[in-house]
């Protein structure tokens, strides 16, 4: 068998006394896409965070490439520069033009001169349709631009995984395509991708694994079809039931 | 319709106020038993002209001392802000000194400072060590004043949301450089108003540097009194102090006012 790309091994994590993360385990392969479900404070988010090093693990190990890369003592800013983070709020950088925003990482954490850093955010920008926007502030974006900007901002990086944290549940109905299809995109390009996600349809249609959390614990892990279809859990099957509920238009 | 009629009777009320309350002021004021004493004392235009010049001369010194006071608050206040922000563990040494010396330099009166520095570092005869008492008053007022600043600066970098932190570490941005390319240039941005408030206040505390003997314009002022017996040289230079403050107060207010806009109708995470 062949090393996944990234692993998650037995991971625990508290707030205080309260379990945020309990025995996670998880193996992501190479082009693969899998998508985290789950109702809000299952866990979804911390475990993105905990992968990208944002935040310490109390127990268990990740592993990128078979190396442990939650290890104390390690360099983590190389590390976070292999991994790709988009969140759930943007979290572009104000101040800084569209295009600054893309070129800051490889500039900074990369090393990259400025014309090589600018001529690959240009490329970037131009492929997800942002060229109009590239001198443009975060502020005159609409909230899907903004999104597709935070993206190619992980992107530029030339990352081996990315993982996305709820990505458009901060944006109006009528932007969430537009994200979508970017990720869709990324997927097609085969990208490693970790998902944490509310959009039930698009978790369907892109995971090659999808993971139902519940209070801190993946109860259920398959296939989408399996899980969507078949879900095996009785919380997965109550939590399915109250989400379809409430997609249905 | 019914809000213009509001609005007029909102300026026609403000008006009327104004001028019954500052009437009545004046009046009380004229009417005095001392008024006419008063009157030739500090408002005798004479004695105005008489001292303008000497003062507006002498004024150039305080401009000097506060010019170059600023330049070193800037870059003191913002090391002691980034001292105080630190949050490695090795730096500790680093916080707490920051953390002791902003909280102790807040608490020492600024005239105290211009005192001890004043009249102790010459009085050490250190060779080498300048005796000039403009440069102990301009370096009092630097350690005094990048304590209130460093403050601002900091609570200007604490505003930042820690979103962009993260945001920041996760493209592999080490802390030093999250901190030069992502919070502190939004944090000095946010503060730009008060510390253009704590700078106007620096400009008329050069006054102070005045006790331990360089002659600026207040005591250019009080020297005319002591020659003339009359009071009317304070009126001058407060004249001229409130000629360069005022711009610089409505700057800030604007400022200010255009920032609460801003965040007010494009929030930004």
């Amino acid at each position: 068998m062949t090393t996944p790309k990234l692993a998650v091994e037995h991971v625990w994590k508290s707030f205080g006394d309260r379990d945020v993360l309990c025995d996670i385990s998880l193996q992501v392969a190479n082009h693969d896409v899998v998508c985290l479900i789950g109702s809000s404070g299952s866990g979804k988010s911390t475990l993105l965070r905990a992968i990208n090093l944002l935040e310490p693990i109390d127990d268990g190990a990740i592993r990128l490439d078979g190396t442990n890369i939650s290890e104390y003592g390690l360099d983590e800013n190389q590390i976070r520069r292999r991994i790709g983070m988009v969140f759930q709020a943007f979290n572009l950088f104000p101040h800084l033009s569209v295009r600054k925003n893309v070129t800051l990482g490889p500039r900074r954490a990369l090393g990259q001169s400025a014309s090589e850093a600018t001529a690959r955010a240009d490329d970037l920008l131009g492929r997800f349709g942002l060229t109009s926007h590239r001198d443009a502030f975060p502020d005159q974006l609409s909230g899907g631009q903004q999104q597709r900007v935070a993206i190619v901002r992980a992107l530029a990086m030339d990352p081996e995984l990315i993982l996305l944290d709820e990505v458009t549940s901060a944006l109006d109905p009528e932007l969430v395509g537009e994200v979508l299809a970017v990720i869709r995109e990324l997927k097609s390009s085969g990208m490693t991708m970790i998902l944490a996600t509310h959009e039930m349809g698009f978790a369907r249609e892109i995971a090659d694994k999808v993971c139902f959390l519940d209070g801190g614990r993946i109860l259920e892990e398959g296939p989408p079809a399996q899980l969507f279809d078949q879900p095996q859990n009785e919380r997965t099957q109550a939590f399915l039931g109250h989400v379809i509920e409430a997609q249905r238009p | 319709m019914a809000e213009r009629a509001q609005r007029r009777r909102s300026a026609l009320i403000a008006g009327a106020s104004t001028v019954v309350v500052f009437g009545v002021v004046i009046v009380l004021i004229v009417s005095a038993p001392g008024w006419d004493k008063v009157q030739q004392a500090f408002f005798s235009p004479q004695d105005f002209r008489a001292s303008f010049p000497d003062i507006a001369r002498k004024f150039k010194l305080n401009v000097r001392m506060f010019l170059i006071a600023e330049v070193f608050i800037l870059v003191f206040a913002l090391l002691l802000a980034l001292a105080k922000s630190s949050r490695s563990a090795l730096l500790f040494p680093l916080r707490i000194t920051a953390t002791v010396y902003i909280d102790v330099f807040r608490g020492i009166p600024a005239i105290l400072v211009i005192f001890i520095l004043g009249f102790g570092m010459p009085g050490l005869q250190i060779d080498g060590l300048p005796i000039d008492p403009v440069f102990w008053g301009i370096v009092a007022l630097v350690l005094s004043y990048s304590a209130y600043v460093a403050e601002v600066f900091r609570s200007g970098i604490d505003s930042v949301h820690e979103s962009q932190r993260s945001a920041a570490r996760s493209l592999g941005l080490t802390s030093a450089q999250t901190m030069r390319h992502v919070l502190l240039p939004q944090g000095v941005r946010r503060v730009i108003p008060p510390l253009l408030n704590d700078f106007i206040a620096l400009q008329k505390e050069t006054a102070l540097v005045s006790v331990i003997g360089p002659i600026e314009a207040a005591r250019q002022a009080g020297i005319y009194t002591a020659r003339s017996f009359n009071y009317t040289s304070y009126l001058a230079a407060a004249a001229i102090f409130v000629a360069i403050t005022i711009p610089q107060t409505r700057l800030a207010d604007w400022l200010i006012a255009r920032q609460r806009r801003r965040t007010g109708t494009r929030g930004n995470a």
